[in-house]
This record gives C-alpha cells, sequence and structure tokens, in this order.
C-alpha cells in the first residue's frame, strides 16, 4: 500500500499559476507562456517525486499551456478573417486567472469579517433537542441506505406482482417526485415512507419515490430516522428553508 | 428607560435567531414598524454608548446581542475548542456562491479549474450553502445560494452588504 500526502499548497492548478505568476513579478495581461510553462511542469515535476498526489486537473492545465506555447509558435493563419489578428491565444486563460484572483481575493475579504464562534460570539447555544412531535415514539435511529433498501425491499414483496402493462398518461419525474416531497415535508415536519407512497403502489411510483429519497439523502436534504428494527422510517427535512 | 423598548430588549435577548423587526411587529401589533425600527435604533446606541462587552447587531435580516470583537480571545478561552474554521477551498467556493448565486456546480468547478463537490458538500453539511432548485438545462443541474445561516455566520445584513470588489465588478462588466 503506497501512502498519498495531500499537501495543501496549492488550491489546484489555477492557484498554482497564479503563484508563479506573481513569484515571477510577471503582468498577468502578457504572460511568457514558454517561461512559465516551463516552470509549472518543474513543479509538477517535484510534486510527483514527492509522491503527492497529484491531481488530474493540473494535468488539464499543463496540457492547455502547451496547446497555448504551439499557437504562439504558428505564424499567424494568412487569408482568414482579419478580425482573428489580434486574437491572443492567451486570451481565455487570462480571463480564467483574471476570474479565479477575483474570487480569491473575495475569499480572503470574506474571512476577515468578524465571523461568529471566531471573533464574535452570540448567547450560549440551547441543546439541540429533538422537536416534541415524536416524543412518544421509542429513541429514533438514524437510518442509512441499507435499511431503506430493506424497506424498499419489503414494500414490493407486498406487491401484487400481477402487474398491468400500461401505457402511463401520467408522466413523473424524479425532479417532480423530489420537489414533492420537500414539499410535504416542509408542511408537514415530518413523514414516513409508506405515507409517500400512498396507496397508490404502482411499481413506478415506489421507485421514483425511492430513487427521490436516495438523492435527497445523498443532498443531505433529509435526514431518515428508524423507531426500532422494522419501525417506521420517518423523514425529517435537515436544510434550513 | 421605555416599557417597549425594556420588550424589544427581552425579546432579542429571548430569541434564538436574529430577531426581525416583523416579528416584533406581531408581537407589539399596536406599534408601527418604523416606530419599532426607531426604538431599535435607539437601544443599538445605547449599547454603543455603554461600551460594555455586548452589543447589539443587524445580522441576517434581524437583530441579536453580540459580544464586542475585540472581546474574542477571552470567549475562545471560555469555549476551549477550536472554532471551526472553513479551509482556504471551502472559503473559495463560499465566496463564488455568494457573489455569483444562484449558481450550478459547474461554474465553480470553472472557476477553480478543481472539482468543488468536496467543499460544496462541506457547506452544505455546514448550512452555510443551500440548494434553491435545479436548472432548467439538460441534466437539470442543481443550482446553489446561500443560507440565513451564512449571513449570520458572517456579520451580513443582507447580501447586499457583502464588500463590493472592485476586481468581481469589472469582470461582470466584460460578462454583460
Amino acid at each position: 500500500m503506497s501512502y498519498e500526502i495531500k499537501l495543501d499548497v496549492f488550491e489546484g492548478p489555477l492557484d498554482l499559476l497564479l503563484y508563479l505568476i506573481r513569484k515571477n513579478e510577471i503582468d498577468i495581461y502578457n504572460i511568457p507562456i514558454a517561461l512559465i510553462t516551463e516552470q509549472y511542469f518543474s513543479y509538477l515535476e517535484m510534486m510527483r517525486s514527492l509522491n503527492l498526489d497529484l491531481a488530474g486537473e493540473y494535468l488539464v492545465l499543463a496540457s492547455t499551456l502547451i496547446h497555448i506555447k504551439s499557437k504562439l509558435l504558428l505564424p499567424p493563419a494568412e487569408g482568414e478573417g482579419e478580425e482573428e489578428e489580434g486574437e491572443d491565444p492567451r486570451a481565455e486563460l487570462v480571463q480564467q486567472l483574471l476570474e479565479y484572483q477575483a474570487f480569491k481575493e473575495a475569499a480572503l475579504r470574506l474571512d476577515d469579517r468578524p465571523l461568529l464562534e471566531r471573533d464574535v460570539f452570540k448567547r450560549g447555544a440551547p441543546v439541540e433537542e429533538p422537536t416534541t412531535a415524536e416524543e412518544t415514539d421509542d429513541a429514533l435511529v438514524e437510518v442509512d441506505v441499507f435499511e431503506l433498501v430493506t424497506a424498499f425491499r419489503r414494500i414490493i414483496a407486498g406487491l401484487d406482482l400481477k402487474e398491468d402493462l400500461q401505457i402511463d398518461a401520467e408522466k413523473m419525474s424524479l425532479t417532480d417526485r423530489i420537489n414533492e416531497i420537500m414539499e410535504r415535508l416542509t408542511e408537514e415536519g415530518q413523514i414516513t415512507f409508506a405515507d409517500l407512497l400512498g396507496d397508490r403502489t404502482d411499481r413506478r411510483r415506489i421507485i421514483y419515490t425511492f430513487l427521490a429519497i436516495l438523492e435527497l439523502m445523498k443532498l443531505r436534504m433529509v435526514r431518515a430516522y428508524q423507531s426500532g428494527s422494522f419501525g417506521a422510517i420517518r423523514l425529517f427535512p435537515a436544510v434550513e428553508g | 428607560m421605555e416599557e417597549k423598548v425594556a420588550i424589544i430588549e427581552a425579546l432579542i435577548f429571548a430569541s434564538e435567531a436574529p430577531l426581525t423587526v416583523e416579528r416584533v411587529a406581531e408581537i407589539l401589533p399596536d406599534t408601527e414598524k418604523k416606530g419599532i425600527v426607531s426604538l431599535l435604533e435607539g437601544l443599538t446606541r445605547e449599547y454603543e454608548e455603554r461600551g460594555g462587552g455586548i452589543c447589539l447587531r443587524e445580522v441576517a435580516g434581524g437583530f441579536q446581542f453580540r459580544t464586542r470583537t475585540d472581546l474574542a480571545p477571552w470567549l475562545r478561552k471560555l469555549k476551549a475548542g477550536r472554532p471551526a474554521m472553513l479551509s482556504p477551498a471551502a472559503m473559495e467556493t463560499l465566496a463564488m456562491v455568494a457573489y455569483r448565486q444562484p449558481l450550478v456546480k459547474s461554474e465553480i468547478d470553472r472557476i477553480r479549474g478543481v472539482d468543488a463537490s468536496g467543499a460544496l458538500k462541506g457547506l452544505l453539511e455546514k448550512k452555510l450553502v443551500r440548494i434553491v432548485g435545479r436548472k432548467d438545462v439538460p441534466g437539470k443541474p442543481i443550482i446553489y445560494g446561500t443560507t440565513r445561516k451564512f449571513l449570520e455566520v458572517f456579520n451580513l445584513k443582507d447580501l447586499s452588504e457583502l464588500p463590493t470588489l472592485r476586481e468581481l465588478r469589472d469582470l461582470q462588466g466584460q460578462q454583460e
């Protein structure tokens, strides 16, 4: 097993490029591509020799640099539209660098603000208590995807397997289902898996519901809890509105 | 002290989230919003003049008592644990969401030149960023925006209070 070390010196290839530009005191609008490409590659080489996790993004920018360099070497195309004459192959990269630099600055400015729980404090946060609605339930256990799959299987198993061949006039999309679930959750605060399915237990609906819940869990928009084994699975909104 | 000011002070003290003028107006129906705003302003000044450890600040669309910034070293001792700081990657991503919202992940990836999934996930978990909806283009990518908690944590009244950045404005101008 090899060890991979991630060094967070550079936040990505653009960050490395900006660093090189600053280090060489280069005008960002007039980057000497040959020099920068050479230095960029020697950095990549160094990172590789240190066995640092060299993300693919670094290689993407490396190829962009080479591409620009080769374009600069080619003589300008003849006869093809005059307006293209002034097009600098570096322009796109410069634009990207400027944009990234602006946001880097924005991030620093945000970080300079008096941050809650770092520079300013509000009254001690209360101990988080579950809402009173489910106090009667046994302790709720957060469920993971596997329990959800089990519940899904149970419902499918309980289905009348004689399925009608149907051409569904009602088109259902995952997005619709997700929105529907989120809407009901915001209205009702909590909802059980069975509630969501209702009594309309066609396979399509069950599958879409299940996929929607998985998606929502993945996005951390809902949390699923179960009261004991085989208890009802309840969903709660996880993200503030 | 006027009774109403005392009530408002108590409400802010007892409120968990920043207390909005609207909420106060619901509780004190016989007072106009304008009146409430000026009472709040007066109360803010009172705390300022007192020069104590607490000040009244307008954040995330409401009012909240906060400790004075320069007292942070002592408060950090009280809180013992290190504050949950954001990594530079998370800060950059958050800045992009804040200034460019609503936006999709691919936009962040493009600007940073790095995949932003990890940073976004962390920000969603910290509830600084939320899912606003889905963009109506192929693949229906998720659209992100900042939360009220973002305003609260970063000490902002609302999004318009974000520091304006000349560099960002220039870029915006070029795009339009």
